[in-house]
């Protein structure tokens, strides 16, 4: 009896386990569904009720110079942020894996408060320190910037990964006479591939997201994807922003999403080819 | 004499390692270090100060109570918000780590879409959900229910809840990285040794999961706490945070002694949360949750 009851309990508190797990989802993609579909809504305002399917608003935003124009800066900054910061991201985690040297506990440290020091700290920081100096802000500046807001996260992923790659694989290379940097090129970049990968992906993103430092950061007259969102924001919503924000989200989502696959599909194909290794 | 080059040579880990370390010292500890400096200069007009030294801005911040208020008030928030988030995303992370679902990765990948998002979207959308021509209203509209549009936007309860959305997917991958790693031959070891679901959960899983919903509670806490965009799209002038105080002093008023003064006091006050933080569980679970 007792027990029959208890299971019954348990039940009810999987079922409400559940229950918060769906609200929560729909909870976090509810807003998002709202402004895609009002992004074809027919009406002048940018709201409800739905009046009729229309597709002038992305027409409107395709013919908004100052949109375009924030774009392209935004594509920009986001695909040098990229690669720079995989390149010196990769580099570093390789360092802080395999090397033994002073200081690198503190360095490791160190790498990740970028990610946790709040950005509108960093961004009056960097501010006050280049009014110090009595330099102008440049874009140069403004990529600098991303790039360090970047690395922690992309340092992190190549560290997951390297410290899976055995050492010896790349020793075994060096014994049988490859250079330190070909042994590198051969060996351990392509078993750091997803990593390299995923690291690029989530900086672009992170880049072309930022909003709160920028405002700080770009140079006058500038505006990054984000920066033109919110001052679009300024007067009101309207159905023109709804369109800005699903074509935002088909970039930064599908972006990750099609390099995800083409990932997978690459390393399944090269798993047909090799024996099974064994990378943990 | 040069020494010479071994495998793992320390001088070939710093040229590796140079390029980080640059930015980190340029973008980030010389430019915290200069704005402390800059706390102590003197503010004489919009976008004019001297760097005769004086203790005014610190003095102006300590006895108005104008900042304490707005540095209380976001504390308060921050607080509010990362317990909501602990509360509602342990649930998420508790049903995906036990769930017996074919497709689970699914789920996983969907809480990984919201970073991919532009957070001012995200954002922005809330008025799509919570404005006068919402889905909210519209619908209560139709039904009858009201008669006039609720007025749900612009409050500290919006900013709140614009915060949880973004701060969510967080919680809930933190408290799962913590819960996948417990040895699930503990739970089944305490099942047999007779306890109920309820008991193994409250004696096995839900302690072996507190570093996760720690760091998850620390990560809500300073990233709301240091928010500028959440407040500044659904909120109204009364609900600005410490970070629109810190931008309006610096890019509205200029006044850049008092803005550094201000971002060093919200560096210091989360650093010591911060430091509370690591004191007790390391830095290890942080790492493990931002790495995803």
């Amino acid at each position: 009896m007792n027990r029959a009851r208890r299971k019954q309990e348990g039940r009810w508190a999987w079922r409400l386990t559940g229950f918060v797990t769906v609200c929560v989802y729909i909870f976090m993609f509810a807003p998002i569904v709202a402004t895609v579909v009002l992004s074809f809504n027919a009406s002048m305002f940018g709201g409800f009720p739905m009046t009729g399917f229309s597709l002038q608003w992305y027409g409107k935003l395709m013919a908004n110079e100052q949109v375009l124009a924030a774009f392209r800066t935004s594509l920009w900054i986001a695909l040098v942020t990229a690669i720079v910061t995989t390149a010196i991201g990769v580099t570093t985690a390789f360092a802080l894996v395999r090397f033994e040297f002073r200081g690198k506990q503190a360095l490791s440290t160190l790498v990740i408060l970028p990610a946790l020091v709040p950005e509108t700290i960093l961004g009056v920081g960097l501010l006050v320190l280049i009014k110090a100096v009595d330099q102008p802000r440049t874009m140069l500046l403004l990529v600098l910037g991303h790039i360090l807001l970047a690395v922690p996260y992309v340092v992190l992923i190549a560290q997951a990964r390297m410290i899976g790659i055995r050492r010896v694989y790349e020793e075994a290379a060096l014994s049988l006479g490859a250079s330190r940097f070909s042994s590198f090129r051969e060996i351990t970049l392509p078993l750091l591939v997803p990593a390299v990968v995923g690291g690029a992906l989530l900086a672009f993103t992170i880049s072309f997201d930022n909003t709160s430092a920028s405002l700080f950061w770009r140079p006058a007259g500038v505006e990054t994807m984000p920066t033109q969102i919110l001052s679009m924001l300024k007067i009101s919503i309207s159905p023109e922003i709804n369109a800005l924000g699903t074509v935002m989200i088909l970039v930064t989502v599908g972006i990750p999403l099609v390099g995800g696959l083409i990932l997978q599909s690459l390393t399944k194909l090269r798993r047909q080819g090799e024996p099974k290794e064994e990378t943990q | 004499m040069k020494r010479r080059w071994t495998l793992y040579d320390p001088r070939l880990a710093w040229m590796l390692v140079a390029p980080v370390l640059l930015l980190l010292i340029f973008f980030l500890i010389l430019p915290i270090a200069v704005m402390a400096g800059y706390t102590f200069f003197t503010f004489v007009t919009a976008g004019v100060e001297t760097s005769a030294l004086t203790t005014a801005n610190w003095h102006e911040f300590l006895t108005d109570s104008y900042y304490s208020g707005f540095l209380l008030k976001t504390l308060r928030v921050g607080a509010i918000t990362a317990l909501l988030c602990g509360v509602l995303g342990y649930f998420p992370a508790y049903f995906i780590w036990a769930t017996t679902f074919r497709h689970k990765w699914l789920l996983l990948l969907l809480l990984i879409v919201p970073f991919w998002i532009s957070f001012t979207i995200r954002t922005f959308s809330w008025i799509n959900i919570l404005g006068e021509q919402g889905v909210i209203n519209v619908a209560l509209l139709k039904m009858g229910i009201i008669h006039e549009p609720l007025q749900m936007l612009y409050n500290e309860g919006a900013v709140i809840l614009g915060m949880l959305h973004f701060l969510l997917p967080y919680m809930i991958l933190n408290v799962y990285v913590s819960l996948e790693s417990i040895d699930r031959t503990l739970i089944s070891a305490a099942r047999s040794m007779g306890c109920t679901s309820a008991q193994a959960f409250r004696e096995v899983t839900l302690p072996l999961s507190l570093p996760g919903l720690a760091a998850g509670l620390l990560l809500c806490f300073v990233l709301a706490a240091g928010s500028y965009v959440t407040p500044q799209l659904l909120g109204s002038g009364r609900d600005a945070l410490f970070g629109n105080l810190i931008y309006d002093t610096i890019m509205g008023e200029l006044n850049w002694p008092m803005g550094a003064t201000l971002s060093i006091v919200l560096f210091i006050v989360l650093g010591f949360f911060a430091a509370v933080y690591t004191r007790y569980m390391g830095m290890s679970q942080i790492v493990k949750g931002l790495g995803g």
